[in-house]
């Protein structure tokens, strides 16, 4: 059993589990076709909710800020993702793939910008006057996420907007028995992409070097002549930058979005970063990639508590490691 | 002129009244001692002059320039380093990734650099192992060395020795002389024997206020001072 332990945390330790969970899943539902749709559907959610809880992560780990309404910024990059699109339905549907990822990339790139401006605009005035008081923090971002499904029922009305996906990434990529999305390999390589770059700027760069070593002690860093605060404010921006651009992806992914996505996201973000452990991109990809890869095989095997798979993930994780998978060192 | 010089100055911890009137001055060049039982307010004291946790009342006077109320990291631009009691190093980072936060732009002085190995080899063999790894002796080293990374005109080091084997202290002693020749150091101590080796002038503390001032040499003569100060026995 030592043996075997030591092995493993050889192989990788933690980051072998969503391997570990494919496998299982494998075995339990038999048929390889349906096995490799559920597990890219499973990697694509993944890298959305990744997308969508990274920024969260990095926020609290930096400054101790539990946001509970960082997914109202995955709820502003769908609308406003989606309403770019409506208007370039022109290229959407145009028969050349450069246009068509055109379209997307402006829609995502409005996302980012939107989350941007928002995440500045949140951090300035309601985080700044409640640092460091955590009771605070958490009813204040809750009423800020309600109020921000208020603000968008307001400017896009209250009933489900209907998401357009670009021509090349609809229907699906055949091969033999199997079939996958054209959309969900686009989501996973896109995310691959943006984790990518999330991982050199944290572990290649000067301003990654402040950011892990604020994560750790946040004083020391300050005692060292650098201010967290401007640090912090640029981090929060890119978090929910980031947190856009998923739930700009998100919408393409489910195709019809409706203002409620913020609070409906919410609980899962907290789920991918609570089983992740706070303050760590390494944990939250893979807290996301085995979120989304239970959600789907659940989904599959037994449907009816795919609604209760992630909570059991995460008390079962919890109970093994309390501080979830790979926390920052604190 | 002095290198530093605290007057009147009042800390609150929450809702405690920490400091309630620390008054020194901590002249140019050499080691001045902080001395003063556990609870007293040594390290309150240090970290007001950082900017951690800033002063209510009371003026701290750095190159005769205030300082009180300015944000830590102003304060160390201004040329004060830090050494806090429990180090403060960056445990998931490097060696070599803990000393290149310590540099304002993130590029070492070849021949300080050279120096700093010299003063402590143990960090040269660890560049590029994670700080959190090392023994407790190396981890204040790092500590200090990222201190003295570049010129700085003041350094506060709290407790350097506590917990520490007896020859990593002999070794931390030479370091800190080495160092005293170009900066002044502000160091709290618990051990009376290392801070008498080292310091030329010292102040003790006792819940919150300064009680005493002077020479280490005058102190380190009077027994009974110590004993009422510090509870030393004889
Ligand atoms: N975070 C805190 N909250 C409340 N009281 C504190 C806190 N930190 C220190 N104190 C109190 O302030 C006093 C001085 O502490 P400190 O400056 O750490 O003393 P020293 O370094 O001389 O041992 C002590 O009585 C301690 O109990
Ligand atoms: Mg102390």
């Amino acid at each position: 059993m030592n043996q075997l332990s030591a092995t493993m945390t050889r192989l990788g330790g933690v980051n072998l589990l969503p391997l570990i969970v494919a496998l299982v899943a494998l075995a339990l539902i038999g048929a390889p076709s349906i096995w490799i749709t559920l597990t890219v559907a499973g990697l694509a959610m993944g890298m959305m909710l990744f997308l969508m809880a990274s920024g969260l992560s990095l926020v609290f780990g930096l400054m101790d800020v539990l946001n509970f309404g960082h997914s109202a910024f995955a709820s502003l990059g769908a609308f406003v993702a989606a309403t770019v699109l409506a208007h370039m339905s022109g290229w959407l549907g145009a028969d050349s793939w450069v246009l068509n990822l055109g379209a997307l990339a402006i829609a995502i790139a409005a996302a980012v910008g939107a989350g941007l401006i928002g995440g500045f605009l949140f951090e300035t005035v309601i985080i700044r006057p409640v640092y460091r008081d955590h009771l605070r923090q958490i009813l204040i971002t809750m009423g800020a996420l309600i109020v921000s499904e208020q603000l968008i029922i307001v400017v896009w009305g209250g009933s489900p907007l209907p998401v357009a996906r670009p021509k090349i990434l609809q229907g699906a990529f055949i091969w033999g028995d199997v079939s996958i999305e054209n959309y969900r390999i686009f989501a996973v390589v896109l995310g691959v992409m943006v984790y990518a770059g999330l991982y050199v700027l944290l572990n290649r760069t000067r301003v990654g070097l402040l950011i892990r070593a604020g994560v750790e002690n946040r004083e020391m860093v300050e005692a060292l002549g650098f201010r967290i605060g401007r640090l912090f404010i640029g981090v929060f921006m890119l978090g929910s930058a980031l947190a856009a651009m998923g739930g700009a992806m998100w919408a393409g992914y489910q195709q019809l979005i409706s203002p409620d996505m913020g609070a409906k996201m919410m609980i899962v973000v907290f789920i991918v970063v609570i089983i992740g452990g706070l303050g760590s991109i390494e944990g939250t990809l893979l807290g996301a990639l085995l979120v989304g890869l239970i959600d789907n095989y659940v989904g599959f095997l037994l449907p009816k508590a795919a609604l209760a798979s992630n909570m059991v993930l995460m008390m079962v994780i919890l109970m093994w490691r309390p501080n979830g998978l790979r926390p920052a060192a604190k | 002129m002095n290198a530093l010089e605290l007057s009147g100055v009042q800390t609150r911890i929450g809702r405690y009244d920490v400091l309630h009137d620390i008054s020194f001055s901590v002249p140019e060049g050499g080691v001045f001692v902080l001395l003063g039982r556990n609870g007293a307010g040594k390290t309150t004291t240090l970290r007001s002059i950082m900017g951690l946790r800033a002063p209510h009342a009371g003026s701290v006077r750095f190159r005769g320039e205030e300082i009180a109320g300015l944000h830590p990291s102003v304060i160390a631009r201004r040329g004060v380093a830090f050494v806090p009691e429990d180090m403060g190093i960056f445990r998931s980072l490097t060696v070599a990734e803990n000393m290149t936060l310590a540099t304002l732009r993130g590029r070492f002085d070849g021949a300080r650099l050279e120096w700093i190995h010299s003063l402590f080899p143990a960090l040269k063999t660890f560049w590029n192992s994670t700080a959190g790894g090392l023994s407790g002796g190396q981890k204040q080293m790092l500590a200090v060395a990222r201190a003295i990374i570049e010129p700085r005109a003041l350094i506060m080091i709290d407790e350097p020795t506590k917990g520490l084997a007896p020859a990593i202290v002999d070794a931390m002693a030479e370091a800190f002389r080495e160092i005293a020749r170009d900066t002044t150091i502000l160091l709290v101590e618990q051990n009376f024997e290392f801070a008498r080796s080292l310091g030329r002038d010292m102040g003790v503390i006792e819940d919150g206020r300064i009680v005493h001032t002077g020479t280490m040499a005058a102190f380190a003569e009077d027994r009974a001072l110590q004993t009422r100060l510090l509870s030393l026995s004889v």
